[in-house]
Protein backbone atom coordinates (compact mmCIF):
# COMPACT_ATOMS: atom_id res chain seq x y z
CA UNK A 1 0.00 0.00 0.00
CA UNK A 2 2.07 2.88 1.31
CA UNK A 3 6.20 2.45 0.54
CA UNK A 4 8.17 4.61 2.11
CA UNK A 5 11.87 4.16 1.04
CA UNK A 6 15.10 5.43 2.97
CA UNK A 7 12.96 8.64 2.96
CA UNK A 8 15.50 11.77 4.54
CA UNK A 9 14.34 15.69 5.11
CA UNK A 10 16.55 18.34 5.98
CA UNK A 11 15.28 21.51 6.61
CA UNK A 12 17.15 24.96 6.01
CA UNK A 13 20.17 22.69 4.89
CA UNK A 14 24.03 24.50 5.08
CA UNK A 15 22.70 27.10 7.29
CA UNK A 16 23.08 27.62 11.22
CA UNK A 17 19.50 26.94 11.32
CA UNK A 18 19.82 23.09 9.57
CA UNK A 19 17.47 20.80 11.22
CA UNK A 20 17.89 17.28 9.77
CA UNK A 21 13.73 16.10 10.27
CA UNK A 22 13.55 12.80 8.82
CA UNK A 23 16.70 10.27 8.66
CA UNK A 24 16.17 7.74 6.45
CA UNK A 25 13.45 6.64 7.09
CA UNK A 26 11.51 3.44 6.43
CA UNK A 27 8.16 2.29 6.36
CA UNK A 28 5.41 -0.09 4.86
CA UNK A 29 1.77 0.52 5.58
CA UNK A 30 -0.69 -3.04 4.47
CA UNK A 31 -4.37 -2.08 3.04
CA UNK A 32 -6.16 -1.43 6.06
CA UNK A 33 -3.50 -1.21 8.45
CA UNK A 34 -4.66 1.87 11.29
CA UNK A 35 -1.13 3.13 12.56
CA UNK A 36 -0.66 5.54 15.79
CA UNK A 37 2.07 7.61 15.46
CA UNK A 38 3.66 8.96 19.00
CA UNK A 39 7.05 10.81 19.61
CA UNK A 40 7.99 14.22 21.36
CA UNK A 41 8.05 17.46 19.89
CA UNK A 42 10.51 17.70 16.77
CA UNK A 43 10.91 13.85 16.53
CA UNK A 44 9.21 14.28 12.73
CA UNK A 45 5.83 13.10 12.88
CA UNK A 46 4.32 15.96 11.27
CA UNK A 47 6.83 15.87 8.53
CA UNK A 48 6.48 12.34 8.01
CA UNK A 49 2.60 13.14 7.40
CA UNK A 50 3.56 16.33 5.14
CA UNK A 51 6.15 14.58 3.24
CA UNK A 52 4.14 11.61 1.83
CA UNK A 53 1.00 14.43 1.54
CA UNK A 54 3.53 16.79 -0.79
CA UNK A 55 3.52 19.69 1.40
CA UNK A 56 7.59 19.72 0.43
CA UNK A 57 9.45 17.23 -1.00
CA UNK A 58 11.82 14.91 0.53
CA UNK A 59 15.49 15.33 -0.27
CA UNK A 60 16.57 11.58 -0.62
CA UNK A 61 14.18 8.19 -0.85
CA UNK A 62 10.67 7.68 -2.22
CA UNK A 63 7.54 7.58 -1.61
CA UNK A 64 5.00 4.77 -3.62
CA UNK A 65 1.25 4.55 -2.67
CA UNK A 66 -0.67 1.50 -4.53
CA UNK A 67 2.34 0.68 -7.22
CA UNK A 68 2.53 4.56 -8.10
CA UNK A 69 5.23 6.53 -7.29
CA UNK A 70 4.28 9.33 -6.17
CA UNK A 71 7.88 11.13 -5.02
CA UNK A 72 7.87 14.03 -7.10
CA UNK A 73 4.40 14.66 -7.54
CA UNK A 74 3.27 18.19 -6.36
CA UNK A 75 0.69 18.46 -3.65
CA UNK A 76 -2.68 19.03 -5.25
CA UNK A 77 -2.01 15.79 -7.51
CA UNK A 78 -1.22 13.63 -4.46
CA UNK A 79 -4.53 14.86 -3.26
CA UNK A 80 -6.58 12.37 -5.43
CA UNK A 81 -4.63 9.62 -3.45
CA UNK A 82 -5.27 11.31 0.43
CA UNK A 83 -7.48 12.33 2.75
CA UNK A 84 -6.52 14.86 5.24
CA UNK A 85 -6.72 16.80 8.76
CA UNK A 86 -4.55 18.90 10.14
CA UNK A 87 -4.27 19.86 14.10
CA UNK A 88 -5.83 23.23 12.97
CA UNK A 89 -9.55 23.34 12.63
CA UNK A 90 -8.95 26.58 10.62
CA UNK A 91 -6.78 24.74 7.91
CA UNK A 92 -9.03 22.12 6.93
CA UNK A 93 -12.11 24.50 5.78
CA UNK A 94 -12.80 27.40 3.86
CA UNK A 95 -14.40 30.20 6.68
CA UNK A 96 -16.41 32.14 4.03
CA UNK A 97 -17.61 29.52 2.06
CA UNK A 98 -20.89 27.23 3.63
CA UNK A 99 -20.97 23.96 4.60
CA UNK A 100 -22.03 22.25 1.47
CA UNK A 101 -19.60 24.67 -0.56
CA UNK A 102 -16.96 22.99 1.28
CA UNK A 103 -18.48 19.69 0.95
CA UNK A 104 -18.68 20.08 -2.51
CA UNK A 105 -14.97 21.15 -2.86
CA UNK A 106 -13.87 17.99 -1.19
CA UNK A 107 -16.28 16.12 -3.37
CA UNK A 108 -14.38 16.88 -6.29
CA UNK A 109 -10.51 15.61 -4.83
CA UNK A 110 -8.87 14.04 -7.48
CA UNK A 111 -11.51 14.82 -10.30
CA UNK A 112 -11.27 17.42 -12.83
CA UNK A 113 -12.64 21.05 -12.31
CA UNK A 114 -14.81 22.01 -15.26
CA UNK A 115 -17.30 24.38 -15.95
CA UNK A 116 -20.37 22.78 -14.53
CA UNK A 117 -22.27 24.00 -11.60
CA UNK A 118 -20.03 23.85 -8.20
CA UNK A 119 -22.84 21.73 -6.66
CA UNK A 120 -25.73 19.30 -8.14
CA UNK A 121 -28.77 18.52 -6.60
CA UNK A 122 -28.29 14.97 -6.12
CA UNK A 123 -25.09 15.40 -4.16
CA UNK A 124 -27.09 17.95 -1.96
CA UNK A 125 -28.94 15.01 -0.73
CA UNK A 126 -25.98 12.65 0.01
CA UNK A 127 -24.20 15.38 1.76
CA UNK A 128 -27.68 15.72 3.99
CA UNK A 129 -26.85 12.20 4.84
CA UNK A 130 -23.74 12.06 5.35
CA UNK A 131 -23.61 15.08 7.57
CA UNK A 132 -26.74 13.37 9.67
CA UNK A 133 -24.63 10.74 10.47
CA UNK A 134 -22.34 13.50 12.68
CA UNK A 135 -24.82 13.95 14.93
CA UNK A 136 -24.54 17.35 15.11
CA UNK A 137 -26.94 19.05 13.40
CA UNK A 138 -25.34 20.20 10.55
CA UNK A 139 -27.97 18.89 8.12
CA UNK A 140 -30.04 21.51 8.87
CA UNK A 141 -27.84 24.31 7.77
CA UNK A 142 -26.23 23.71 4.58
CA UNK A 143 -25.38 26.54 3.38
CA UNK A 144 -24.11 28.26 6.75
CA UNK A 145 -21.02 29.85 6.81
CA UNK A 146 -18.24 26.74 8.16
CA UNK A 147 -16.70 30.06 10.23
CA UNK A 148 -19.74 30.26 12.27
CA UNK A 149 -18.60 26.53 13.47
CA UNK A 150 -16.84 25.75 16.74
CA UNK A 151 -14.11 23.87 16.61
CA UNK A 152 -14.91 20.61 17.03
CA UNK A 153 -18.21 21.24 14.37
CA UNK A 154 -14.89 22.25 12.13
CA UNK A 155 -12.56 19.18 12.51
CA UNK A 156 -16.13 16.42 12.37
CA UNK A 157 -16.43 18.66 9.14
CA UNK A 158 -12.97 18.12 7.78
CA UNK A 159 -12.91 14.45 8.58
CA UNK A 160 -16.12 14.27 6.61
CA UNK A 161 -14.69 15.98 3.80
CA UNK A 162 -11.40 14.01 4.10
CA UNK A 163 -13.35 10.86 3.25
CA UNK A 164 -15.97 11.89 1.24
CA UNK A 165 -13.97 10.39 -1.77
CA UNK A 166 -12.87 7.32 0.11
CA UNK A 167 -9.23 8.05 0.24
CA UNK A 168 -6.12 5.65 -0.53
CA UNK A 169 -4.48 6.50 2.75
CA UNK A 170 -6.37 8.70 5.55
CA UNK A 171 -3.41 11.22 7.20
CA UNK A 172 -4.66 12.36 10.60
CA UNK A 173 -2.30 15.12 11.90
CA UNK A 174 -3.04 15.30 16.01
CA UNK A 175 -6.14 16.28 14.68
CA UNK A 176 -8.15 16.49 18.12
CA UNK A 177 -5.33 18.69 19.42
CA UNK A 178 -6.93 21.42 19.81
CA UNK A 179 -10.48 20.72 20.84
CA UNK A 180 -11.05 20.09 24.57
CA UNK A 181 -11.07 16.58 25.78
CA UNK A 182 -15.31 15.95 25.62
CA UNK A 183 -15.39 17.00 21.73
CA UNK A 184 -11.86 15.05 20.94
CA UNK A 185 -13.78 12.09 22.45
CA UNK A 186 -16.28 12.95 19.70
CA UNK A 187 -14.42 13.29 17.16
CA UNK A 188 -12.05 10.44 17.93
CA UNK A 189 -15.29 8.25 18.11
CA UNK A 190 -16.45 9.71 14.48
CA UNK A 191 -12.68 8.71 13.20
CA UNK A 192 -13.07 4.99 14.54
CA UNK A 193 -16.63 4.55 12.95
CA UNK A 194 -15.06 6.26 9.70
CA UNK A 195 -12.24 4.38 9.61
CA UNK A 196 -13.57 1.03 9.80
CA UNK A 197 -16.63 1.41 8.12
CA UNK A 198 -14.78 2.14 4.77
CA UNK A 199 -11.69 0.04 5.46
CA UNK A 200 -9.31 3.08 5.42
CA UNK A 201 -5.60 2.89 5.29
CA UNK A 202 -5.00 5.52 7.86
CA UNK A 203 -1.55 7.23 10.00
CA UNK A 204 -2.69 9.51 12.74
CA UNK A 205 -0.51 11.17 15.21
CA UNK A 206 -1.46 11.66 18.27
CA UNK A 207 0.04 12.96 21.82
CA UNK A 208 -2.26 10.90 23.63
CA UNK A 209 -0.79 7.68 24.28
CA UNK A 210 -4.08 6.29 25.78
CA UNK A 211 -5.63 6.70 22.43
CA UNK A 212 -2.46 5.42 20.39
CA UNK A 213 -2.99 2.23 22.06
CA UNK A 214 -6.71 1.85 21.93
CA UNK A 215 -6.95 2.84 18.76
CA UNK A 216 -5.41 1.15 15.54
CA UNK A 217 -3.50 -2.39 14.61
CA UNK A 218 -0.33 -1.23 14.69
CA UNK A 219 1.45 2.26 16.47
CA UNK A 220 4.96 3.88 15.52
CA UNK A 221 7.11 5.41 17.89
CA UNK A 222 9.92 8.35 16.44
CA UNK A 223 12.19 9.87 17.99
CA UNK A 224 14.63 12.59 16.37
CA UNK A 225 13.89 11.55 12.86
CA UNK A 226 13.66 8.15 13.30
CA UNK A 227 11.10 5.34 13.86
CA UNK A 228 12.43 3.75 17.34
CA UNK A 229 9.85 1.30 17.88
CA UNK A 230 6.96 -0.13 15.29
CA UNK A 231 4.58 -2.64 17.32
CA UNK A 232 1.23 -4.42 16.07
CA UNK A 233 -1.22 -6.89 16.71
CA UNK A 234 -1.73 -8.40 19.73
CA UNK A 235 1.81 -7.24 21.32
CA UNK A 236 0.18 -3.56 20.15
CA UNK A 237 -3.15 -4.47 22.13
CA UNK A 238 -1.18 -5.89 25.37
CA UNK A 239 0.79 -2.57 25.95
CA UNK A 240 0.33 0.00 29.10
CA UNK A 241 1.53 3.62 28.64
CA UNK A 242 3.94 2.98 31.24
CA UNK A 243 5.63 0.60 28.82
CA UNK A 244 5.64 3.08 26.18
CA UNK A 245 7.23 5.85 28.27
CA UNK A 246 10.24 3.46 29.40
CA UNK A 247 10.90 2.87 25.56
CA UNK A 248 10.68 6.89 25.10
CA UNK A 249 12.84 7.31 28.41
CA UNK A 250 15.15 4.62 26.77
CA UNK A 251 15.55 6.31 23.35
CA UNK A 252 15.93 9.99 24.91
CA UNK A 253 17.74 9.14 27.69
CA UNK A 254 15.65 10.88 30.36
CA UNK A 255 14.65 13.83 28.60
CA UNK A 256 11.42 13.93 29.21
CA UNK A 257 10.31 15.84 31.78
CA UNK A 258 10.15 18.84 29.35
CA UNK A 259 7.94 16.73 26.38
CA UNK A 260 4.51 17.77 25.98
CA UNK A 261 3.47 14.29 25.58
CA UNK A 262 -0.24 13.66 27.70
CA UNK A 263 0.16 11.08 30.31
CA UNK A 264 -3.91 11.55 30.75
CA UNK B 1 -31.34 78.37 -10.57
CA UNK B 2 -28.85 77.78 -13.18
CA UNK B 3 -26.37 76.72 -10.50
CA UNK B 4 -28.11 73.98 -9.86
CA UNK B 5 -28.71 72.49 -13.33
CA UNK B 6 -25.21 73.00 -13.36
CA UNK B 7 -24.86 70.64 -10.24
CA UNK B 8 -27.13 68.41 -11.49
CA UNK B 9 -25.34 67.81 -14.93
CA UNK B 10 -22.04 67.58 -13.26
CA UNK B 11 -23.65 64.35 -10.71
CA UNK B 12 -24.99 62.88 -13.68
CA UNK B 13 -21.78 63.01 -15.34
CA UNK B 14 -20.35 61.43 -12.16
CA UNK B 15 -22.63 59.08 -12.19
CA UNK B 16 -21.74 58.24 -15.88
CA UNK B 17 -18.57 58.15 -15.05
CA UNK B 18 -18.71 56.06 -12.24
CA UNK B 19 -20.74 53.00 -13.73
CA UNK B 20 -17.46 52.73 -16.16
CA UNK B 21 -15.27 53.04 -13.64
CA UNK B 22 -17.49 50.34 -11.88
CA UNK B 23 -16.54 47.54 -14.64
CA UNK B 24 -12.75 48.19 -12.85
CA UNK B 25 -13.77 48.42 -9.43
CA UNK B 26 -15.11 44.71 -10.22
CA UNK B 27 -12.06 43.60 -11.02
CA UNK B 28 -10.65 44.75 -8.69
CA UNK B 29 -13.22 43.08 -6.09
CA UNK B 30 -12.02 39.42 -7.49
CA UNK B 31 -8.82 40.04 -6.68
CA UNK B 32 -8.88 42.35 -3.49
CA UNK B 33 -11.84 39.93 -2.05
CA UNK B 34 -12.40 36.73 -3.51
CA UNK B 35 -8.81 36.02 -4.45
CA UNK B 36 -7.29 37.39 -0.92
CA UNK B 37 -4.63 39.47 -3.72
CA UNK B 38 -3.64 42.87 -3.29
CA UNK B 39 -3.03 43.25 -7.11
CA UNK B 40 -1.13 46.81 -8.14
CA UNK B 41 -1.27 45.56 -11.91
CA UNK B 42 -4.33 47.68 -11.85
CA UNK B 43 -2.88 50.91 -12.52
CA UNK B 44 -0.93 49.63 -15.76
CA UNK B 45 -3.97 47.26 -17.18
CA UNK B 46 -6.15 50.45 -16.94
CA UNK B 47 -4.24 52.37 -19.21
CA UNK B 48 -3.42 49.74 -21.31
CA UNK B 49 -6.89 48.83 -22.09
CA UNK B 50 -7.88 52.57 -22.86
CA UNK B 51 -4.48 52.57 -25.13
CA UNK B 52 -5.44 49.49 -26.78
CA UNK B 53 -8.98 50.68 -27.96
CA UNK B 54 -7.82 54.22 -28.81
CA UNK B 55 -5.12 52.98 -31.25
CA UNK B 56 -7.24 50.59 -32.23
CA UNK B 57 -10.24 53.14 -33.04
CA UNK B 58 -7.52 55.41 -34.70
CA UNK B 59 -6.58 52.88 -37.07
CA UNK B 60 -10.59 52.62 -37.96
CA UNK B 61 -11.12 49.69 -36.40
CA UNK B 62 -14.78 48.87 -34.89
CA UNK B 63 -15.16 50.30 -31.56
CA UNK B 64 -17.21 47.66 -29.91
CA UNK B 65 -14.24 45.14 -31.41
CA UNK B 66 -11.57 47.05 -29.90
CA UNK B 67 -13.34 46.35 -26.54
CA UNK B 68 -12.57 43.08 -26.65
CA UNK B 69 -9.21 43.15 -27.74
CA UNK B 70 -8.60 45.44 -24.91
CA UNK B 71 -10.00 42.60 -22.90
CA UNK B 72 -7.91 40.57 -24.06
CA UNK B 73 -4.93 42.44 -23.47
CA UNK B 74 -5.92 43.26 -19.89
CA UNK B 75 -6.20 39.23 -19.50
CA UNK B 76 -2.59 39.32 -21.05
CA UNK B 77 -1.62 41.65 -18.13
CA UNK B 78 -3.18 39.62 -15.40
CA UNK B 79 -1.04 36.54 -16.85
CA UNK B 80 2.44 38.06 -16.30
CA UNK B 81 1.41 39.37 -12.41
CA UNK B 82 0.26 36.04 -11.92
CA UNK B 83 3.47 33.99 -13.07
CA UNK B 84 5.21 36.48 -12.08
CA UNK B 85 3.79 35.93 -8.07
CA UNK B 86 3.58 31.89 -8.48
CA UNK B 87 5.97 30.72 -10.79
CA UNK B 88 9.03 32.93 -9.13
CA UNK B 89 7.29 33.39 -6.02
CA UNK B 90 7.36 37.24 -6.05
CA UNK B 91 5.19 38.52 -3.74
CA UNK B 92 2.21 39.65 -4.74
CA UNK B 93 2.25 43.48 -4.29
CA UNK B 94 5.60 43.38 -5.69
CA UNK B 95 4.72 40.98 -8.84
CA UNK B 96 1.89 43.45 -9.27
CA UNK B 97 4.24 47.05 -9.10
CA UNK B 98 7.19 45.68 -11.57
CA UNK B 99 4.15 44.10 -14.20
CA UNK B 100 2.10 47.78 -14.03
CA UNK B 101 5.83 49.81 -14.18
CA UNK B 102 6.58 47.74 -16.99
CA UNK B 103 2.94 48.66 -18.56
CA UNK B 104 4.00 52.34 -18.37
CA UNK B 105 6.34 51.89 -21.19
CA UNK B 106 4.73 48.98 -22.89
CA UNK B 107 1.22 51.47 -23.24
CA UNK B 108 3.36 54.19 -25.09
CA UNK B 109 4.75 51.58 -27.32
CA UNK B 110 1.13 51.00 -27.55
CA UNK B 111 0.40 54.13 -28.50
CA UNK B 112 2.76 54.67 -31.18
CA UNK B 113 5.31 56.23 -29.18
CA UNK B 114 2.80 59.54 -27.92
CA UNK B 115 1.71 59.63 -24.34
CA UNK B 116 -1.82 59.89 -25.47
CA UNK B 117 -4.25 59.82 -28.34
CA UNK B 118 -7.19 61.84 -29.22
CA UNK B 119 -10.30 60.42 -30.03
CA UNK B 120 -12.19 63.82 -31.34
CA UNK B 121 -14.32 63.30 -34.38
CA UNK B 122 -13.43 59.52 -34.15
CA UNK B 123 -16.07 56.87 -34.23
CA UNK B 124 -16.65 55.37 -30.46
CA UNK B 125 -19.21 52.97 -29.56
CA UNK B 126 -20.89 56.57 -27.80
CA UNK B 127 -20.61 58.39 -30.75
CA UNK B 128 -22.56 55.52 -32.55
CA UNK B 129 -25.03 55.11 -29.79
CA UNK B 130 -25.62 58.78 -29.95
CA UNK B 131 -26.31 58.94 -34.01
CA UNK B 132 -29.19 56.09 -32.55
CA UNK B 133 -30.62 57.65 -29.83
CA UNK B 134 -30.09 61.70 -30.92
CA UNK B 135 -32.59 62.12 -28.10
CA UNK B 136 -30.69 61.13 -25.55
CA UNK B 137 -27.36 63.19 -23.93
CA UNK B 138 -24.17 61.65 -23.80
CA UNK B 139 -23.99 61.17 -20.19
CA UNK B 140 -27.32 59.44 -20.23
CA UNK B 141 -26.04 56.76 -23.35
CA UNK B 142 -22.55 56.56 -21.12
CA UNK B 143 -25.27 55.73 -17.77
CA UNK B 144 -27.65 52.59 -20.29
CA UNK B 145 -24.71 51.20 -21.86
CA UNK B 146 -23.09 50.86 -18.51
CA UNK B 147 -26.07 49.67 -16.49
CA UNK B 148 -26.53 47.01 -19.36
CA UNK B 149 -22.53 46.06 -19.21
CA UNK B 150 -22.30 46.03 -15.62
CA UNK B 151 -25.79 43.72 -15.75
CA UNK B 152 -23.80 41.30 -18.71
CA UNK B 153 -20.94 41.16 -16.46
CA UNK B 154 -22.28 40.78 -13.22
CA UNK B 155 -24.18 38.39 -14.38
CA UNK B 156 -21.24 36.28 -16.32
CA UNK B 157 -19.48 36.43 -12.79
CA UNK B 158 -22.57 35.04 -10.82
CA UNK B 159 -22.17 31.98 -12.75
CA UNK B 160 -18.75 31.65 -13.63
CA UNK B 161 -18.19 31.72 -9.50
CA UNK B 162 -20.57 29.14 -9.16
CA UNK B 163 -19.05 27.11 -11.25
CA UNK B 164 -16.50 24.20 -9.91
CA UNK B 165 -13.74 26.30 -11.07
CA UNK B 166 -15.25 29.49 -9.78
CA UNK B 167 -16.06 27.82 -6.27
CA UNK B 168 -12.21 26.58 -6.89
CA UNK B 169 -11.19 30.14 -6.62
CA UNK B 170 -12.58 31.19 -4.42
CA UNK B 171 -11.72 28.88 -2.48
CA UNK B 172 -8.19 29.88 -2.73
CA UNK B 173 -8.56 33.44 -1.65
CA UNK B 174 -10.43 31.36 1.37
CA UNK B 175 -7.72 28.92 2.63
CA UNK B 176 -4.81 28.02 0.09
CA UNK B 177 -3.80 25.06 1.84
CA UNK B 178 -7.03 23.42 1.98
CA UNK B 179 -7.36 23.76 -1.76
CA UNK B 180 -4.16 21.57 -2.36
CA UNK B 181 -5.43 18.92 0.02
CA UNK B 182 -8.73 18.57 -1.82
CA UNK B 183 -6.67 18.60 -5.18
CA UNK B 184 -7.01 22.15 -6.37
CA UNK B 185 -4.32 23.73 -8.42
CA UNK B 186 -4.09 26.88 -6.68
CA UNK B 187 -1.25 28.53 -8.74
CA UNK B 188 -3.22 28.02 -11.73
CA UNK B 189 -6.73 29.56 -9.80
CA UNK B 190 -4.41 32.40 -9.00
CA UNK B 191 -3.26 32.88 -12.51
CA UNK B 192 -7.07 33.13 -13.63
CA UNK B 193 -8.18 35.31 -11.42
CA UNK B 194 -6.12 37.96 -11.87
CA UNK B 195 -6.51 37.63 -15.48
CA UNK B 196 -10.39 37.59 -14.85
CA UNK B 197 -9.94 40.59 -13.02
CA UNK B 198 -7.16 42.81 -15.59
CA UNK B 199 -10.06 41.84 -17.94
CA UNK B 200 -12.51 43.76 -16.76
CA UNK B 201 -10.08 46.65 -15.57
CA UNK B 202 -8.75 46.96 -19.02
CA UNK B 203 -12.29 46.72 -20.27
CA UNK B 204 -13.41 49.47 -18.31
CA UNK B 205 -10.08 51.53 -18.95
CA UNK B 206 -11.14 50.95 -22.77
CA UNK B 207 -14.95 52.49 -22.20
CA UNK B 208 -13.34 55.08 -20.14
CA UNK B 209 -10.82 56.26 -23.10
CA UNK B 210 -14.04 56.23 -25.58
CA UNK B 211 -16.35 57.84 -23.59
CA UNK B 212 -13.98 60.78 -23.03
CA UNK B 213 -12.70 60.86 -26.28
CA UNK B 214 -8.87 60.13 -25.72
CA UNK B 215 -6.72 58.20 -23.86
CA UNK B 216 -3.76 58.68 -21.91
CA UNK B 217 -0.61 56.89 -21.08
CA UNK B 218 -1.56 57.85 -16.52
CA UNK B 219 -5.12 57.93 -16.97
CA UNK B 220 -5.09 54.31 -14.72
CA UNK B 221 -2.65 56.61 -11.79
CA UNK B 222 -4.39 55.78 -8.24
CA UNK B 223 -6.93 53.19 -10.46
CA UNK B 224 -6.49 50.32 -7.63
CA UNK B 225 -7.03 53.09 -4.83
CA UNK B 226 -10.46 53.97 -6.45
CA UNK B 227 -11.20 50.55 -7.27
CA UNK B 228 -10.73 49.61 -3.46
CA UNK B 229 -13.27 53.00 -2.36
CA UNK B 230 -15.67 51.77 -4.64
CA UNK B 231 -15.69 48.34 -2.76
CA UNK B 232 -14.94 49.45 0.38
CA UNK B 233 -17.80 52.43 0.08
CA UNK B 234 -20.31 49.46 -1.31
CA UNK B 235 -19.51 47.19 1.70
CA UNK B 236 -20.17 50.01 4.08
CA UNK B 237 -23.21 51.06 2.58
CA UNK B 238 -24.87 47.97 1.85
CA UNK B 239 -23.42 45.14 3.80
CA UNK B 240 -21.61 41.98 3.42
CA UNK B 241 -24.23 39.71 2.78
CA UNK B 242 -24.14 36.25 1.45
CA UNK B 243 -25.66 36.88 -2.29
CA UNK B 244 -22.60 36.87 -4.70
CA UNK B 245 -24.78 39.34 -7.28
CA UNK B 246 -25.76 41.12 -4.45
CA UNK B 247 -22.22 41.65 -3.48
CA UNK B 248 -20.80 42.69 -7.20
CA UNK B 249 -23.93 44.85 -7.97
CA UNK B 250 -22.73 47.20 -4.31
CA UNK B 251 -19.35 47.16 -5.67
CA UNK B 252 -20.55 49.03 -9.02
CA UNK B 253 -22.71 51.45 -6.72
CA UNK B 254 -20.02 51.91 -4.61
CA UNK B 255 -18.38 53.28 -7.56
CA UNK B 256 -20.93 55.57 -8.84
CA UNK B 257 -21.17 56.93 -4.74
CA UNK B 258 -17.26 57.67 -5.15
CA UNK B 259 -18.18 59.66 -8.00
CA UNK B 260 -20.78 61.66 -6.36
CA UNK B 261 -18.43 62.68 -3.38
CA UNK B 262 -16.05 63.66 -5.33
CA UNK B 263 -17.93 65.24 -7.78
CA UNK B 264 -19.48 66.97 -4.72
CA UNK B 265 -16.14 68.02 -2.75
CA UNK B 266 -14.98 69.54 -6.11
CA UNK B 267 -18.45 71.61 -6.24
CA UNK B 268 -17.80 72.99 -2.85
CA UNK B 269 -14.86 74.53 -4.33
CA UNK B 270 -11.59 72.07 -4.31
CA UNK B 271 -9.06 71.89 -6.64
CA UNK B 272 -9.48 68.76 -9.58
CA UNK B 273 -5.88 68.07 -8.51
CA UNK B 274 -7.09 67.41 -5.23
CA UNK B 275 -9.14 64.33 -6.07
CA UNK B 276 -6.32 61.80 -5.19
CA UNK B 277 -6.16 63.14 -1.42
CA UNK B 278 -9.78 62.83 -1.04
CA UNK B 279 -10.23 59.69 -2.48
CA UNK B 280 -7.26 58.18 -0.25
CA UNK B 281 -9.23 60.23 3.18
CA UNK B 282 -11.93 58.14 2.14
CA UNK B 283 -10.02 55.04 1.59
CA UNK B 284 -8.60 55.54 5.03
CA UNK B 285 -11.45 56.70 6.98
CA UNK B 286 -13.78 53.74 5.37
CA UNK B 287 -10.72 51.07 6.45
CA UNK B 288 -10.25 52.61 9.75
CA UNK B 289 -14.30 52.86 10.52
CA UNK B 290 -14.44 49.79 12.45
CA UNK B 291 -11.21 50.46 14.65
CA UNK B 292 -12.84 54.08 15.04
CA UNK B 293 -16.32 51.91 15.97
CA UNK B 294 -14.96 50.36 18.92
CA UNK B 295 -13.14 53.34 20.23
CA UNK B 296 -16.53 55.28 20.21
CA UNK B 297 -18.31 52.27 21.51
CA UNK B 298 -16.07 49.97 23.63
CA UNK B 299 -19.15 47.88 24.66
CA UNK B 300 -21.20 47.91 21.68
CA UNK B 301 -23.43 45.22 20.18
CA UNK B 302 -21.76 42.54 18.55
CA UNK B 303 -21.78 41.97 15.09
CA UNK B 304 -24.53 39.07 13.44
CA UNK B 305 -22.25 36.19 12.64
CA UNK B 306 -20.33 36.52 16.20
CA UNK B 307 -23.76 35.98 18.01
CA UNK B 308 -25.26 33.26 15.49
CA UNK B 309 -22.04 30.87 16.55
CA UNK B 310 -22.59 31.54 20.03
CA UNK B 311 -25.97 29.82 20.01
Amino acid sequence: MLYLNHVSKTFNGGTINEKRALTDVSLHLNPGDFVTVIGGNGAGKSTLLNLIAGVFPCDEGAVTIDGADITRQPEYQRAKLLGRVFQDPMMGTAADMGIEENLAMAFRRGKKRTLRWGISKEEREEYVERLKSLDLGLENRLSSKVGLLSGGQRQALTLLMATLQKPKLLLLDEHTAALDPKTARKVLELTDEIVSRDQLTTLMITHNMKDAIRMGNRLIMMHEGNIIYDVSGEEKSNLHVKDLLEKFEQASGGEFANDRMMLA
Amino acid sequence: MQMLSAIGGAMWGAVAQGILWGIMALGVYITFKVLDFADLTVDGSFATGGAVSAILISLKVDPFLTLLVSLAAGMLTGIITGLLHTKFKIPAILAGILTQIALYSINIRIMGDKPNIPLLGSTTIFSQLQKVFPGLSYDTITILLGLALSAVIIAALYWFFGTEIGCCIRATGNNEYMVRALGGNTNSMKVLGLMLSNGLVALSGALVAQQQGYALVDMGTGAIVIGLASVIIGEVVFGKRFNFAYCLASVVIGSVLYRVVIAIVLQLGMKATDQKMITAILVALALALPVIRKWLFPNGKKKQPASRAAQ
